[in-house]
């Protein structure tokens, strides 16, 4: 049976959709056969950050009202053999999706699939309920910020509650924090939650720490995953992140200042 | 009288309004003998409440055409079935020389709600044993925008409470982890209830509607602190664990 992850923070502009798109060429790069589905209806970004919004015909939608099947919809990455991606449906709202229509798209690809990776939509209203409910494990894609650790409390409060393994009364959704957008400079200049203090107020295992990286907004508008960057901190810290959730025990990096190197320091270079 | 008692400056009274909760006999018909009768049935029906009742007999909605009715004959009346008549509510003229003669003050025709007396459960009812009801122990984090609330008894947390959460409880709140959310106990109105906690962090605590908002907290020297807060008066009492 397939594991079905969501990604998902309650706020927005966090990184739940590159984080979607890491986590899931992570798992495929590890020989994991993974779908990423794009659960924002209307305002579709996953085909982007994969590279693949020219081959998009059939998305999540269609395939809930019987317009095309799965087959059909199913993008499949030109990188990678085990790696598909289910576009979300630009010209529709949330409202197109149905409890019962996702529960089926989401038990069919169970089928045929090792990981399902759920690119949540901000906010906590029927598309983010939807991404979540159905879900085994979460992934909680956080800012060391104030607000967006408040919302990310309320969306483990939700997953806690309002997820399908809830009202069955089966074992919990197993939860992970994903630190990102993180400034260690910032930290110790206390102008950023630290990693303990966002760990101390969510309470919940810390999967990764992703820093603050230019390499994320390249990958972003080449379409390319930051993962297979991997040459970049934020390629790394992901790819970290990706064996964590697999069991591996990966000790955390990027979390302290850098100190400049000698050459860096004579010429004053920065990358 | 004594000279001490002469230069005693003490008010000897104090005049108050208050808000009483009267029966009021409203007539629907002038048929004394009628109401004789209907009035006899209901002193059987509940013996406990004809008994010497205070009473406002009203007579500003008897029908147009029943206006004709003999006061003193009513009020002897109300007493054979040991009801004491208080005052006369009423606007007519002839009810009006009537209460003069019969030195019965008289209130004026009302416009306000009233509500029916309802006879029907004679003798007050027992107050309900009081039931055990297990405290409530939660285990999980309470998230922001979480409520968790122990009716009827305590709440027991063993895990952190998050800022956004609400912990409500007919009697006491016991937190073992950080409370940073909000935590009303007693809030059915008992005041003896009492909130523990390991890490006083809260957004506001309230113990019987008294409450005490974050702004407040900060300001103690036990912010953050293992405290036990308890209500005396109207003042909320923070104390170390």
């Amino acid at each position: 049976m397939a594991k079905i992850i969501v990604v998902t923070s309650g706020k927005g502009g966090v990184g739940k959709t590159t984080t979607s798109a890491a986590i899931g060429t992570g798992l495929a790069l590890r020989g994991h056969k993974t779908v990423i589905v794009d659960f924002d209806v209307g305002l579709r970004n996953l085909d982007l950050i994969m590279g693949c919004e020219r081959r998009v015909v059939y998305d999540f939608v269609n395939v809930i009202n019987g317009d095309a099947t799965l087959t059909q919809a199913l993008i499949k990455d030109k990188r990678l053999e085990n790696l598909y991606v289910l576009a979300a449906s630009q010209t529709r709202d949330k409202d197109a999706l149905t409890q019962e229509g996702v529960g089926k798209v989401i038990d069919e690809l169970g089928k045929n699939f090792e990981y399902v990776i759920c690119d949540s939509p901000a906010g906590i209203e029927k598309g983010a309920h939807l991404a979540m409910y159905f879900a085994d494990e979460a992934i909680v894609v956080t800012n060391p910020e104030v607000s967006s650790v408040r919302d990310s409390d309320r969306m483990l409060g939700l997953l806690a509650s309002k997820s399908r393994r809830a009202e069955n009364g089966e074992e919990p959704i197993r939860e992970h924090l994903l630190l990102t957008r993180y400034n260690p400079e910032r930290v110790t200049k206390g102008e950023m939650l630290g990693v303990e203090d966002v760990e101390e107020i969510l309470s919940i295992r810390l999967l990764g720490v992703i820093p603050e990286s230019q390499a994320v907004l390249k990958a972003s508008n080449q379409g390319i995953p930051v993962i297979l960057d991997d040459q970049s901190d934020a390629g790394q810290a992901y790819s970290d992140a990706v064996d964590r959730l697999l069991g591996k025990e990966v000790a955390h990096r990027f979390l302290d200042v850098k100190k400049p190197g000698f050459l860096q320091r004579l010429f004053g270079g920065r990358e | 009288m004594s000279q001490a008692d002469l230069t005693d400056q003490s008010p000897a009274f104090q005049l108050k309004g208050s808000m009483l909760a009267i029966t009021v006999l409203e007539l629907a018909s002038n048929d004394i003998e009628r109401l004789d009768e209907q009035l006899a049935a209901k002193v059987e029906q509940a013996p406990d409440f004809f008994n010497n009742t205070p009473l406002v007999l009203a007579l500003d909605k008897l029908p147009e055409a029943a206006r004709e009715i003999d006061i003193a004959a009513l009020v002897s009346l109300c007493r054979k079935h040991r009801l004491r008549t208080l005052a006369l509510r009423a606007s007519e003229p002839s009810h009006l020389e009537a209460a003069a003669v019969l030195d019965l003050p008289v209130l004026p025709p009302s416009g306000a709600r009233e509500r029916q007396v309802d006879l029907s459960s004679k003798t007050p009812a027992k107050p309900a044993e009081p039931v055990y009801r297990p405290t409530r122990v939660v285990t999980t984090p309470i998230r922001g925008g979480q409520q968790v609330y122990a009716q009827g008894g305590d709440l027991i947390v063993l895990a952190p409470v998050s800022p956004g959460a609400e912990l409500l409880a007919d009697g006491n709140i016991h937190v073992y982890g950080p409370l940073r959310g909000r935590a009303l106990a007693g809030i059915k109105g008992d005041t003896s209830a009492r909130i523990f906690c390991q890490q006083l962090t809260a957004e506001m605590v309230s113990i019987a509607g008294q409450y005490k908002v974050a702004e407040d907290l900060r300001r103690d020297p036990l912010w953050a602190e293992a405290v036990q807060i308890s209500l005396s008066g109207d003042v909320l009492n923070i104390t170390r664990l």
